[in-house]
């Protein structure tokens, strides 16, 4: 029962009772809100499960769509592979980041934007234009797909994370805090009761006492009435005798 | 994240077959900067696995990109290193190469998934 590790090192006193009621009450109001935010950020978490789900089966599509208007330009302009490849100088499509916030959780959102000037401006002018512009297009398509999915990924792991450590936070509350809060409660209580106890035992031995003192002193107080009033008597009768003889 | 890589704009990388990359980077997101290192890294049937995990490893490690792309063969190639990424950013991306469709069950991420819902949630 008296191990540091079930209950809190406290001093049983009324004091001390008040304070850990107000802990439990402290605990479970935090336990509650926790819970709460945890269901907050499953509902969350769930739906952009399913969000990412369904963007990765449309990511098949246009990618697949992307890959065949490639092929369509390659088949009308010639392999342009090594020239795309060895012309890269800035990027045109660049990602900003922006902060989104469930329940005290910071998710980042990327945001894809233009910047600059195309790169590939000039390629296809001699022919297969349009195919080139279909492609450039598609893929621009593709990339701002893949940019909204990689900000969904990236709020599924973080919210992983944090999920995974208010669950911890409530069940340790749950299961650690409160039982160790309640069991130094019920340790403060008995503590406190067997003082009262004690206490009034001791008022009523010292009662017993006290009577018990106050009839002995009665006693002897009428006993020594008693020889009092017989010395008294004697001496009477002595004095007299002894008048009588003179 | 500091102010000033919020202000400046990221970038998104890319590593993956000859095709895959030629698309991105007519899609524009192509960039070489002033050391004359390029956000993408073409793979061929040629490439050692080491080397792409080491792109792969320098792109995690540069901070001014925000999204890697990886066309899932290869992510298959260097598995151990994508599984062994688990900070968000910057965010990893499976995609489906041309001859390669996407098989969903690979993905890191929708594995990792699967780990916490019952199947038929999925999908």
């Amino acid at each position: 029962m008296s191990t540091g590790k079930d209950k809190l090192a406290i001093f049983p006193s009324r004091g001390a009772q008040t304070l850990m009621k107000g802990r439990l009450k402290g605990a479970q109001k935090g336990h509650s809100l926790l819970k709460k935010k945890a269901d907050a950020l499953q509902m969350r978490f769930r739906m952009i499960l399913s969000k990412i789900v369904q963007t990765k089966t449309l990511m098949g599509e246009v990618m697949k769509e992307a890959a065949f208007s490639l092929a369509e330009a390659k088949f009308t302009t010639g392999d342009f592979n090594q020239v795309v490849l060895q012309n890269v100088t800035k990027a045109q499509i660049k990602i900003r980041t922006k902060k989104d916030n469930v329940a005290g959780v910071t998710l980042p959102v990327f945001e894809s934007y233009q910047d600059g000037t195309d790169t590939y401006e000039l390629a296809g002018l001699a022919r297969g234009g349009q195919q080139l512009a279909k492609l450039k297009k598609n893929y621009q398509t593709a990339i701002k797909l893949l940019v909204e999915l990689a900000s969904l990924q990236t709020s599924f792991v973080t919210l992983d994370e944090v999920i995974k450590i208010t669950n911890r936070r409530v069940n340790a509350i749950e299961h650690v805090i409160i039982p160790r809060i309640e069991r130094t409660l019920a340790y403060i209580i008995s503590e406190l009761d067997e003082l009262e106890r004690e206490e009034f035992y001791r008022l009523k031995k010292i009662q017993d006492k006290k009577r018990i003192a106050k009839g002995k002193a009665e006693v002897i107080r009428l006993q020594r009435k008693e020889e009092m009033l017989e010395l008294e008597a004697k001496n009477m009768l002595e004095g007299d005798d002894e008048d009588i003889l003179f | 994240m500091t102010l000033h890589s919020a202000v400046k704009g990221k970038l998104l990388a890319v590593i993956g077959d000859e095709d895959t990359c030629v698309g991105f980077l007519l899609g524009g997101i192509g960039e070489i900067n002033k050391n004359r290192h390029s956000n993408f890294m073409v793979v061929d049937k040629n490439t050692a696995v080491s080397d792409i995990e080491d792109c792969f490893k320098r792109f995690v490690k540069r901070d001014d990109i925000d999204i890697i792309l990886i066309n899932q063969n290869v992510a298959e190639m260097i598995r151990h290193s994508i599984d062994a990424h688990t900070q968000p950013i910057p965010a990893v991306l499976e995609i489906p190469s041309k001859d390669h469709p996407y098989d969903a069950t690979k993905d890191s991420i929708l594995r990792r998934a699967k780990g916490m819902f019952n199947p038929d949630d999925i999908h």
